[in-house]
């Protein structure tokens, strides 16, 4: 299915695997439900990611983390935004690898996706086809800063502006 | 009032193209309908019965003259010459065509409006008091609280796909005039007992809809200073555990309500424990800008009483009675708060004409430091009125036909637009409130029966409020009629209640004789100086329901 990531089209080097049995699949995509029994069977070289509904609770994905390379998050629609806490307390955590959204989102979510710690978006045919890239780069640029701090949104918070701004003001001009 | 700076108007102007952009990519099949549905909702455009509909977002209810022209301006333009304020202070445009909606936007941001996210399952359009920096009751002004969830809440990219739309009401006052209860989110400025410092008591879990809730409260006091950090916290849990498989229980009431209030705020504590405040929440200073907009105006110095409103008074009983009903005490002597009721006889309650908005804006700009507010009663108010202006006011008001003096009382009803115009409604609701304040329409015997708040909702989803209604009124279709169901006891203020029904429901033509038969009740059983609703709170529901089952067996 056709990836993007943040500056556009990207190669998807992930191969998904229904079962466990991963074999010696370099980089493994591997089902929730198979997630324990494929790790016990991962090889030195090989990397491990899984799929997730979007209604997996956090705790109960804490404990693998250290051990995955790519969380993909799937949204059953682009309105189920549950997807976008999941991706937060992922990163809160510390998690350093790759966060995919997975469904069919639309292009206006891109920058909100970028926002919560995703890396990458994982569209089906139908959607990638309606959308094409130039869309998403736009939608990506739609707001020069916004207001929420903490979103990984360096350089374009509204309100650490303004805070660099009135330490920059001389004292009198506050 | 707030002013936007450099970064506010550059981000509505690019909401605005977004906009654009959206319109343009539906139009070119890039997005399927069902894609862009959610996206216009989120910009305030509805599909509704005969056309489509803009909700414009009046952020906690708080407007200067330019913008009401404005508003004049684009209602004569692309509409009908009338707007209708809602019961959340915004105000919408009933027959806009969508290919006008970008240029409506555009003239919006030209003074600092727009319609983000006055729909859609997102935070919506933020409430508050509309005595707001003006009443003797309030502990702290609530609109830089409000201000800063606008800002906060806009756009935001964990919670714009939330299960359902999520309703946040501030107030700093004693009494609640913002309806905080029935609120997703109320929060309420108050003194904390020991250190004295204003805090935050947050309640979650109100609202009205199918499923009245009253708020719960889960922080008695939050500091200040944690506020987006534990609003985040909120959300989080919210967006995360609201139910997504049903849309009738997909609101937070739900969520708090299944898993208890005790649960709930459990979850909450915990979210919050592990975020990092300082990195999420705005600065002391920044809290001290937004702040310093709301600065009391240059207030005159005046006698605690007016001589020339007095004398005025004296020889006009008509002007007396419009202030004695029409004003609330302000908290600078010589000042008074004036509401001006949108609910004359015969109209649809909160509809404005564009030359009633510019014969407002005129009076505001020239007798209330410019400024304005909306009532979630769809009334508007100057806020801050020389006692010795009223009688010059009055008269202009008399001429733009604004000057009717029924505020509070049994004829200020608060209606959604019913049948009428909503695609939603099951029956409706503008004639009923009609036929009511007909029946009622002697000015007298409303002040006689004295504070009496009647809501009319045409649907269960209860945008007329009709569950806090001292008397609400539900409009709903049984095979094919429209059949009122009466609700009493309800209560919009710190007392919130929700109503509970009296009998089975009424046919169109039979509900202002049941409202007849219970205000008969209250005016026979009333102690000296005794309210309708603690009349109703004093004797129970048991001697309205005799009254009303007569209505009921008359109609037979």
């Amino acid at each position: 299915m056709p990836l993007l990531d943040r500056n556009g089209n990207a190669a998807d080097r992930w191969t998904r695997s229904e079962g466990a049995a991963i074999g010696n699949i370099p980089a493994a995509l591997v089902r929730w439900e198979v997630l324990a029994e494929a790790l016990d069977a991962q090889e030195p070289e090989q990397v491990i990611g899984v799929l997730i509904p979007n209604s997996v609770a956090f705790a109960e994905l804490a404990s693998f983390l250290p051990r995955l390379a790519l969380v993909a998050i799937a949204f059953p629609a682009y309105a189920d935004g549950r997807g976008f806490s999941l991706a937060r307390q992922i990163r809160r955590a510390g998690f350093a690898g790759e966060i995919r959204a997975s469904g069919p989102l639309v292009a206006d979510q891109f920058a909100y996706a970028l926002s919560c710690g995703f890396d990458t978006i994982e569209l089906p045919e139908a959607s990638a086809a309606r959308q094409p890239v130039e869309q998403w780069l736009h939608a990506r640029d739609a707001f020069s800063h916004t207001y929420q701090r903490g979103y990984r949104a360096a350089g374009r918070n509204i309100l650490d502006r303004r805070r660099a701004a009135r330490a920059a003001a001389p004292a009198a001009g506050r | 009032m707030y002013r936007y700076d450099e970064f506010d108007e550059r981000f509505v102007r690019e909401r605005v193209a977004q906009f654009t952009d959206q319109v343009a990519r539906r139009l070119d099949g890039s997005l399927t309908e069902d894609e862009f549905k959610p996206l216009r909702l989120k910009n305030g455009v509805y599909l509704q019965l005969h056309a489509y509909m803009l909700r414009i977002a009046i952020p906690y209810g708080t407007l200067n003259s330019r913008q009401l022209r404005q508003l004049a301006l684009i209602g004569e333009k692309y509409d009908r010459g009338y707007g209708h304020f809602t019961t959340r202070q915004n105000l919408q445009f009933n027959w806009p065509k969508l290919r006008d909606v970008p240029e409506i936007l555009g003239l919006l941001a030209d003074v600092e409006m727009h319609c983000i996210q006055t729909s859609g399952n997102c935070i919506r359009n933020v409430t508050a008091d509309h005595f707001a920096g003006v009443a003797r009751d309030e502990i702290e002004d609530p609109r830089p609280t409000a201000e800063l969830i606008r800002q906060w809440s806009s756009a935001h990219p964990e919670f714009s796909y939330l299960p359902r739309k999520f309703k946040i009401a501030v107030t700093g006052a004693e009494a609640d005039r913002a309806v905080i209860k029935a609120h997703d989110i109320g929060l309420r400025l108050r003194r904390h007992p020991d250190t004295h410092e204003t805090c935050y008591e947050i309640s979650v879990g109100g609202g009205l809809g199918r499923t009245p809730m009253i708020g719960k409260v889960v922080r008695d006091y939050l500091p200040k200073q944690d506020l987006l950090a534990y609003l985040e916290a909120i959300m989080r849990v919210y967006n995360l555990e609201g139910r997504r498989d049903n849309k009738y229980k997909a609101r937070v009431k739900i969520l708090v309500h299944e898993i208890g209030a005790e649960e709930f705020t459990r979850r909450v504590e915990a979210e919050f424990a592990l975020l990092d405040g300082p990195s999420i929440n705005a600065d002391p200073e920044e809290v001290a800008r937004i702040a310093a907009y709301f600065a009391p105006p240059r207030y005159d110095v005046l006698p605690a009483v007016s001589n020339t409103l007095e004398a005025a008074k004296a020889s006009n009983p008509a002007f007396a009675r419009w202030v004695e009903v029409n004003t609330t005490p302000h908290k600078i002597p010589g000042y008074t708060a004036l509401t001006i009721s949108l609910k004359p006889q015969g109209q649809a309650p909160g509809d404005a004409t564009s030359e009633q908005m510019r014969a407002v804006a005129d009076l505001a700009e020239r007798y209330s430091f410019d400024e304005l507010r909306v009532t979630h009663a769809q009334n508007l108010v100057l806020p801050h009125v020389r006692q010795r202006d009223l009688y010059v006011i009055w008269q202009q008001l008399g001429e733009a036909g604004l000057a009717t003096a029924n505020v509070g009382l049994v004829t200020d009803i608060i209606s959604c637009p019913g049948l009428d115009y909503c695609a939603l409604a099951t029956a409706r609701s503008i004639p009923i409130a009609q036929a009511i304040q007909s029946r009622f329409a002697d000015e007298a015997r409303q002040r006689e029966i004295g504070p009496l708040g009647i809501k009319i909702s045409g649907c269960i989803n209860a945008c007329g409020h009709h569950h806090v209604g001292h008397i609400g009124i539900l409009g709903l279709e049984k095979r094919g009629i429209e059949s009122y169901q009466i609700t009493l006891g309800g209560d919009a203020t710190e007392n919130a209640a929700i109503g509970e029904i009296l009998g089975p429901g009424l046919a169109a033509e039979e509900v202002p004789d049941a409202i007849e038969r219970i205000v008969g009740v209250y005016l026979a059983a009333r102690s000296e100086g005794e309210s309708f609703i603690d009349n109703v709170r004093r004797i129970g529901l048991a001697p309205f329901k005799a009254a009303f089952q007569e209505t009921a067996r008359a109609a037979a």
